[in-house]
Parts: C-alpha cells; structure tokens; sequence
C-alpha cells in the first residue's frame, strides 16, 4: 500500500472522509476479493499522484461492514467520490486509471 | 522484448508460465481482471489431483502463481486492451504501453454469460451479480433469486444461504441439468426453492437509490409476466470465451472460442497458441487447462528453438 493512502474504520471514517476539506476517494475491498487486488497497483498510483490535492483511502468491508452497508455497496471493488461530506460519483469493478483521475480532476477543479 | 507473453492468469496461464521459466523463456503473463482466474470465485476445488482434503480456489491460484514466480516468471497485475498479432515479433497492448514478444501464449479464460438486458447491465454490482462468491457478502438476511439450472447455478445457490434468508432458483425448464449430487444439496436445503419454467424479462431500480428492487419473470407455461421483488439476482447461466481482443486475427469458431489444431495448442497464427476454457467447450476443468497450459508452454519452447 502506498505510504499516502490512508486506512479507514468505523471510528474514523467521519473525520478522514466526511469531514475532509479535499476530494475523496474510496476504495471498499476484501482480502477474499481478486478484482480488488488487481486495482491496489491503479490506487497506489492515484495516491502518489494525487496525495496533495485529495485524499486516498481504503476500506475493508470485513473489518467495518456498517460503512459498506450505510453506501448500499453490494459489490467490490466500489469507488466512491466524496466531495464535502457527500458521496458525487461511484465506480463498481476493475475500472482503469484514467476512468478514476477524470472524475477526481473535475472535483480538484471544482 | 519478450520471448514468451502469456495473456491470463488461470490454471492454463500459470502453468505455462512454470513450464517456459523452467525453460529460461522469463515469460511474462498478464494477470488481467480476475487475477487467478475463475476459480478465484470458487470455494473449495475438490477434485484437482494432489490434494485429497480439497483446497480453497484462492489459494491453490496463489500457489500456482508462487510456483510460476519461483522460476522466474513475472506477473503483472494489468489487463492486455489490444493485440496485434499481424506480423512478427508480436504486439501486446496494456493502454497505450506496448509489449513485444517472440511468441503469445492465450489463456485468457472465460467469464459468466449475462441475460443481456439493459437494465441489468444498469445494475450490475447493485444488486446484480455474476459471482456469488464475490458478493454474496453484501446479503445477509436478504431474499435473493438466482438464474440457471447447471452446476454453477446450484453451487452458487448452496453457497448464497449462508448469508441470504431465502434464495429462489429461477430456471426455463421444468428440470435442472445439474449433476445429481449437486441438484440434491441444493433441493434438500430448506432455505432454497426453485421456480419452474420461469425467465426474468426486465428488472428495475436506481444503482443511485438502493439498486434493485424488483424483478419481472415470465411464467413460460402461461406467458404471464408477474412482478416480484427481490434484493439481488445472481447470474449462473453459462460462460462465454473471452476471446473479443482477438476477433478478426485468430480463427474463432461459432461461440467465439480460439480453434486450435488436433493435438495442439497451435491457433491460426505460427507462434501464437492457446490453452484453457479459451480453447476448450468441452472438459473445461482446472486439471485440463492445467494440462493444456504445459502443452502451450512446450509448443512455444520448439517454436523459439525453430525460428
């Protein structure tokens, strides 16, 4: 995992991905699921690039299954896009580097 | 450039690459999106030979991989968009990123068949799902349907009652093609029931508000088509090849499967070969793409010997 993408829980997701001043990306995964293997390389990426101007942050649904539960995901890899607390835009399945970096150049731009 | 570029990460995949980095060929493969491959989503694999307690399908891929990766080979955790297989040395493309190797080994599998409708497609992975293995998770205490009559469609349904509160099997015939022993496990589990003659025509809900929330099934015998709501559907109606990256430069047959010569791994094109469910409509085992893999791995050993 890249040094700048953060882990988040039940106890701190409001305060790394609600309460944040930039946009941000999450990624819901498990350790039982391959897809979400194959996108690690894709957000570490995202991470190193993008780690001053968003946050970048991974969930494991084993480990706080309220939060899957509370985003309604029914299938992982979901890429969530929050932006000021709200959820803007999701992504469900192996999707490509430039499918994620479009969406958060828009809410980076505002 | 390589001498050896393998396309997929399944049994077939994998033991290609044991075999051509035994060989000193440091074979590339390409894990694509289902990294290990079909049995990726499977629980317990209980008839690969070598291990009489069965093993998990994860982990027997993680296995494979270590054993391709101890010899050599290396493994990407990216999907090959194009290839261009037109003239020699071979051209693999992951973007924009072009490979080029001496000769390709394909193994890239094949993956589930969807009823194609559009507004399952709208809700794939909101409700929808091709992988109760994957899924499954997201259902707990959830009446959920799954479609299909074969083995899968059984496995699948078994394995999805240890979350969901009931699980009906919606089937077009009034009887399943499943094996016996499978159909049994499933029919003697009491949170599992089957309608007969039934196919799902359309489905609804917004993946922005809660995904699905209703599906229409068409009883066959009547024709009526009743509304029934329903927190998942589960698809477990058969597999296609993957084979759409190589339309119109390998033969295909019918189906889209890669056709190989009697005996081989060899496709239309010299130095390209193909092993796995790509090229198999009939074993389709881990065991058989194993099997083929070794074959692909051979066959692309004498080719580079010869050219």
């Amino acid at each position: 995992m890249s040094d700048f993408t953060k882990d988040a829980n039940e106890d701190n997701f409001d305060s790394i991905v609600i309460n944040s001043d930039k946009p941000v990306l999450v990624d819901f995964w498990a350790e039982w699921c391959g897809p979400c293997k194959m996108l690690t390389p894709t957000i570490d990426a995202i991470s190193e690039e993008y780690n001053d101007r968003s946050t970048i942050v991974k969930v494991n649904v084993d480990e706080a299954p309220a939060i899957a539960t509370k985003y309604g995901i029914r299938s992982i890899p979901s890429l969530l896009f929050f932006n000021k607390g709200k959820v803007i835009e999701q992504k469900v399945g192996a999707v490509s580097k430039e499918e994620l970096t479009s969406v958060l150049d828009k809410l980076i731009e505002g | 450039m390589y001498k050896v570029i393998i396309i997929g990460s399944g049994p077939a995949g994998l033991t290609s690459a044991i075999y051509s980095a035994r060989a000193n060929l440091n074979p590339l493969v390409f894990e694509g999106i289902q990294p290990g491959g079909q049995l990726t989503i499977t629980t317990d694999v209980e008839n690969y030979p070598g291990f009489p307690e069965g093993i998990m399908g994860p982990e027997l891929m993680d296995k494979f991989r270590e054993q391709a990766q101890e010899f050599g080979a290396k493994t990407l955790f990216e999907n090959v968009d194009r290839v261009d297989f037109s003239s020699r040395p071979f051209k693999v493309y992951v973007g924009e990123k072009e490979y080029v190797s001496e000769s390709i080994i394909i193994s890239t599998g094949a993956s589930a068949k969807l009823l194609g409708l559009e507004s399952e497609k709208k809700l794939m992975g909101f409700g929808v799902s091709a992988c109760a293995t994957c899924d499954g998770f997201f259902f707990k205490d959830k009446e959920i349907l799954v479609v299909g009559g074969g083995d899968s469609a059984m496995e699948e349904a078994t394995y999805l009652t240890k979350f969901a509160s009931s699980v009906t099997i919606v089937h077009r015939k009034d009887h399943f093609r499943a094996s016996k022993i499978m159909q049994e496990r499933a029919l003697n589990n009491s949170k599992i029931s089957v309608m007969w003659n039934a196919e799902i025509v359309d489905m609804h809900g917004d993946p922005n508000d809660g995904g699905l929330k209703s599906v229409d099934i068409r009883d066959l015998q009547s024709g009526d088509i009743n509304s029934h709501s329903t927190d998942g559907v589960f698809m477990a109606i058969g597999h296609k090849p993957n084979s759409d990256i190589f339309e119109g430069q390998l033969n295909l047959n019918d189906s889209g499967y890669i056709l190989t010569a009697n005996d081989s791994t060899k496709t239309s094109i010299d130095g390209v070969f193909a092993a796995g469910d790509i090229q198999d409509f009939t074993y389709r085992q881990a065991v058989t793409a194993a099997g083929s893999g070794c074959m692909a791995a051979i066959e692309a050993e004498r080719f580079l010997e010869d050219h």
